[in-house]
């Protein structure tokens, strides 16, 4: 199999010349409000300074208006309904062409394509109602196939700068892939960008793969494979398509690995005699420890963004619950309370939630609660959703939804914190297990 | 894959006189070819010493209640049939495989098929099969056997499956 391209952002820098005071500038969305209405936005196509940018121009703007109406936190205002025309990046803006179509957030930008084919965009964001700009305009140099990842990247300042939220749009998601009949399904690992292209295969579908999550900085992968036969942890660099089986080799099942936020541990489950138990790797040594030893089982571990803890799902109770203890091992504390059967718990990289699935009365929930258990707070329902994965500013999460019936198949979707904006996300084929990834330097 | 290839040599190993019956060369194996004697067809599901037999009158499965590993009244009796074959077929191991149905989460669901492939194992053993000839395996909700989405199809799902190689065991 081929080795992965890299699409590359080069460099990020600070136009100068403000055309006005940042500070003045009132735009804001505050995701939370649940009064919350779309802001109505405008991106003219972003003007070409050479006849080569002429198309990639058109490309990176619509990029730029899917990632921001697609979180349904801003409404585009169709090129069609334009009044103002922005033929130079450097021109003053006539507010009032903006104001007469009710945008409040106008975004502008060039596209360059450099001799040695490198490309150049600059963009600057304005609050049209106070006339100001809101942030200094940026200029993002990279590689001609990088293009889409500078455009999720003015996204990714436009939206910050917004909401006050952190950036997402510039990341990559792995999942699994699938085809074949419901008794014989084939899976392989499939990466791409958070908007569903650039779809790239890891493996070949010889083999069952299942639940795989980057690594911290996304060059590794670590999943559950039968490859050799039995369910093992294995680890797959994403550049070298290079695999090793790291966790559990001498227990007979080993599975469900997640990093640890530095990079440098593994937790996973592995069963012994019926009997499944987390476990603790340390990746550069080889040492593994033991952190569960009760009969029931322990497993769907997952790290606190600061590494001192795990939670994870125990049926020590009688039934499938959640639970949080020092990620050296000891013991368990009981977080989930509520009627049916909690798992799957990821800890959100902003530590102020952990969402997870719950089976109750016959449909399955994607909910979030705090990291005690409090304020469980379900975003979906419906025949079979689990597995939930949270966007790098810990804002969005994504999840599996699995039709019912022979004729049932996966895809993955996505909702916001709120429960707002539930959207299926693009992917050429049935798709299960997402995992974001790290948003992209 | 593995398996089938297995069967295969397993099959000319215990057939008393296997032979090729596939005509020009093509290397075609006949499960079914040998001295069969009192008209039992070797390898054949009449052949009490076959994996055929074992499949269908012994019975390969047991099948378990919603979220439980616990085996009924019923699964004891099929595991302690599969016990007696084994005893008489000491040619064989056996890998059981733990299934679950899609009604729960992708990990659990592993861990719950552990929990059924071990909990036919430790059965087989106490009946007297060794341990060296039995190995477990879980496919979680991965392969249904079923695939509607009603109690009809995950009762089939929820089930412990003795799948059966040629060899010594280890």
């Amino acid at each position: 199999m081929k080795r992965l391209a890299t699409a590359a952002v080069l460099a990020a820098s600070v136009l100068a010349g403000p055309l006005g005071s940042p500070a003045a500038a009132q735009l804001r969305i505050t995701i939370t409000d649940p009064t919350l209405s779309p802001m109505p936005f405008a991106v003219p196509t972003f003007v070409a300074r050479n006849a080569e940018a002429g198309e990639l121009a058109q490309d990176i703007t619509r990029v730029i208006a899917a990632d921001l109406a697609n979180t349904g936190l801003f409404r585009e205002i169709p090129r069609e309904n334009h009044v103002g025309r922005i033929t130079s990046f450097e021109a003053p803006i006539q507010f009032s062409d903006w104001k007469a179509i009710n945008t409040q957030a106008l975004i502008t930008g060039s596209v360059l394509v450099e001799g040695d084919g490198r490309i150049v965009v600059q963009f600057r964001l304005f609050d049209v109602v106070s006339e100001q700009p809101l942030g200094e305009g940026l200029q993002f140099v990279g590689t001609q196939d990088g293009w889409r990842r500078m455009a999720h990247k003015v996204a990714d300042a436009a939206y910050s700068r917004i909401t006050g939220e952190g950036p997402y749009f510039d990341s990559r998601v792995v999942f699994v892939s699938e085809q074949g009949p419901k008794d014989a399904r084939q899976k392989r690992l499939g990466v791409m960008d958070y908007d569903g292209a650039n779809v790239q295969y890891l493996t070949s579908s010889d083999a069952i793969v299942l639940a795989p999550r980057f690594s911290p900085n996304g060059d590794k992968i670590i999943y559950t494979g039968y490859e050799s036969g039995f369910p093992k942890v294995t680890l797959i660099d994403v550049a070298s398509l290079q695999k090793q089986t790291v966790g559990g080799v001498d227990q007979n099942m080993s599975f469900a690995p997640r990093f640890s936020p530095d990079g440098g541990r593994v937790v996973y489950s592995a069963e012994v005699a019926g009997n499944t138990d987390l476990y603790l790797l340390d990746i550069a040594s080889g040492a593994t420890t033991r952190l569960t030893t009760a009969p029931s089982i322990e497993t769907a571990p997952s790290f606190s963004p600061d590494g001192s803890q795990l939670v994870f799902e125990s049926d020590r109770s009688g039934a499938p619950q959640l639970y949080v203890m020092p990620a050296g091992g000891g013991e368990g504390t009981r977080i989930s309370f509520g009627e049916g059967r909690y798992g799957t718990p990821v800890w959100s990289p902003r530590n102020d939630y952990i969402a997870f699935t719950k089976q109750n009365a016959g449909r399955f929930h994607i909910g979030v609660m705090r990291t005690d258990g409090s304020e469980e707070r379900l975003l979906t329902g419906a025949f079979l959703d689990e597995g939930p994965t949270w966007a790098p500013n810990g804002r969005v999460v994504m999840f599996t939804r699995e039709t019912a019936g022979a004729a049932g198949a996966p895809a993955l979707y996505t909702v916001d914190i709120t429960g707002r904006n539930l959207q299926r996300a693009a992917t050429p084929a049935a798709a299960s297990d997402p995992s974001w990834g790290p948003l992209l330097p | 894959m593995k398996t089938t290839a297995l069967l295969l040599i397993a099959a000319l190993t215990l057939t008393a006189c296997g032979n090729r019956l596939g005509g020009a060369g093509d290397g075609a194996v006949d499960l079914n070819a040998g001295a069969g004697a009192g008209g039992v067809v070797p390898g054949s599901a009449n052949d009490p010493t076959s994996v055929a037999y074992f499949q269908q009158t012994v019975g390969d499965r047991v099948l378990f209640a919603v979220d439980q590993s616990t085996l009924t009244p019923e699964g004891q009796a099929t595991l302690a049939a599969q016990a007696q074959w084994l005893t008489a077929n000491p040619g064989f191991t056996a890998l059981v495989e733990g299934h679950a149905d899609e009604q729960g989460t992708r990990e659990y669901n592993l861990a719950l098929g552990g929990r059924r492939a071990n909990a036919a194992r430790d059965y087989l053993i106490s009946q007297g099969v060794a341990a060296n000839r039995l190995r477990t395996i879980s496919y979680g909700k991965e392969r249904p056997l079923q695939v509607c989405s009603t109690e009809a199809c995950y009762s089939q799902n929820r089930r412990a499956v003795t799948v059966l190689a040629a060899g010594a065991g280890v």
